[in-house]
């Protein structure tokens, strides 16, 4: 049981208020876009330079200058802009976005991320992840509760180098969603997918948190 | 003064050597100088630092360069798409620094604004801020990053006119507006060049004063690594 892909990403559009700007990592993240509210206005922002991210394009519509920051082929809306990758992260960093949902391989019960390398393994770099989650107002980590061998993804401290440290507010992952009030304050157990125990979710858990 | 040169070659003549600091434009394959960066495979300087987000694609853009082992040290973010790089930066062929996005776009634009240095919260506590300076502002700490200054800077733009006022298409303007302003000589490869006074002066994206040589790259054969389509819903 649990919730599966879409419905962690329905569940983070829960977090969607109208009016938002929003930057949606890859992967997971993205499909958080399939489920914006229709009566809501949110404003997808990518962070190589544009603001109004639209559907995929029909196939005669593909346009190469027209990618997100995952290199797909996108279209534009009528409200949406251009701009540079500076003034991009001055959005970014400056704070004017309000929400990011991000994936992670390891969060801490401190609220740091890890989600950009693995030693000796992966290295493809940070891209924007970093930025990311110092600069936007509020930072929502989606991802499984375990790993492909069944470990623990939220731990007491991260493994991994950091993205991030003490950056996280809010985790959703396919057995429940844990927040917290502020940066000082524990992670709290706040809902779990249907048909899951908390008894299970302790179990799969190594992080300290609040019931 | 004439800016517009005959080709690619043409226009990096005499502003080659080998050890420079090349700071370069584009997203992925989008908006990247790649008439430029051919020229510069052709010319053979080598031992490079390159400032760009990404290292190209195997045998695609920068990858071009770094496949003719012309590249020391790639300044980037994000460079997942390519083989040759991972082998060369695993054997320690490469030195690669890993700069965060928007970090490294700052790091352009400051240095092309005379900004030796500035402080941001990105990378706080990570391995991107080991042995640089932590500074505490109102209870946060950030820490010391950059500018960049390069001894050339190559782009990607769309439209010119012919004193180098320049326009840039959709997201393929990404960091070839930082880039521009951060390399001593700039030389900007575009689509178009139109006479004086057909484009818009409220609509120039960068100005003419960082563009001092130019070359008309068309046509292009742009590429497109991951093609996203959806279908008609009453086709």
């Amino acid at each position: 049981m649990g919730w599966d892909r879409n419905q962690m990403a329905a569940r983070a559009a829960k977090e969607l208020r109208d009016g938002y700007y929003v930057n949606l990592g890859i992967g997971i993240p993205t499909l958080v876009a399939n489920n914006i509210p229709a009566d809501m206005t949110v404003t997808l922002q990518s962070e190589n330079g544009m603001l109004g991210i639209g559907p995929f394009p029909y196939e005669d519509e593909v346009d190469a200058d027209l990618i997100n920051a995952g290199k797909q082929t996108i279209s534009e809306l009528p409200s949406s802009s251009y701009f540079s990758s500076s003034d991009s992260f001055a959005m970014i960093r400056g704070g004017h976005i309000d929400l990011t949902v991000l994936g992670a391989m390891e969060v801490s019960e401190g609220g740091d991320i890890a989600n950009w390398m693995i030693p000796g393994k992966m290295i493809k770099g940070m891209g924007g992840a970093m930025d990311l989650v110092a600069g936007v107002k509020k930072i929502i980590v989606v991802m499984e509760h375990v790993s492909k061998n069944g470990d623990p993804k939220f731990i007491p401290e991260c493994t991994l180098p950091l993205t991030g440290k003490n950056v996280v507010d809010m985790i959703i992952t396919d057995l429940a969603v844990f927040q917290r009030a502020d940066h000082d304050s524990p992670f709290r157990l706040t809902e779990l997918a249907p048909g899951v125990a908390a008894e299970e979710v302790r179990d799969k858990t190594a992080a300290h948190y609040v019931e | 003064m004439q800016k517009i040169f005959a080709d690619a070659t043409a226009a990096l003549d005499g502003l080659l050597f080998d050890g420079m600091t090349i700071a370069a434009g584009g997203f992925g394959l989008c908006g990247i100088p790649e008439r430029l960066i051919d020229a510069i495979v052709a010319s053979g300087v080598k031992e490079l630092t390159i400032a760009s987000n990404n290292a190209g694609i195997d045998n695609e853009g920068l990858g071009k360069l770094l496949r003719t082992r012309q590249v020391k040290k790639m300044i980037s973010s994000y460079v997942g798409e390519n083989k040759e790089f991972e082998r060369q930066f695993l054997a320690k062929e490469l030195e690669v620094e890993f700069c965060p996005q928007g970090t490294l776009a700052e790091r352009m634009r400051a240095g092309g604004a005379g900004i030796p240095g500035f402080y941001t919260r990105t990378g706080v506590g990570t391995q991107v801020a080991e042995g640089k300076e932590v500074k505490n502002f109102d209870g946060e700490d950030y820490i010391l990053e950059r500018g960049i200054r390069a001894d050339l800077s190559i782009i990607k733009g769309w439209k010119a006119d012919e004193v180098g006022n320049l326009r840039f298409r959709k997201t393929a303007r990404n960091f070839n507006q930082p880039a521009a302003t951060c390399g001593r000589i700039c030389i900007a490869e575009v689509e178009e060049i139109v006479p004086v006074g057909s484009l818009e002066p409220d609509c120039v994206h960068l100005p003419s004063i960082y563009v001092k040589r130019m070359i008309l790259g068309a046509p292009y054969d742009k590429k497109i690594e991951f093609r996203t389509v959806r279908e008609r819903e009453d086709a």
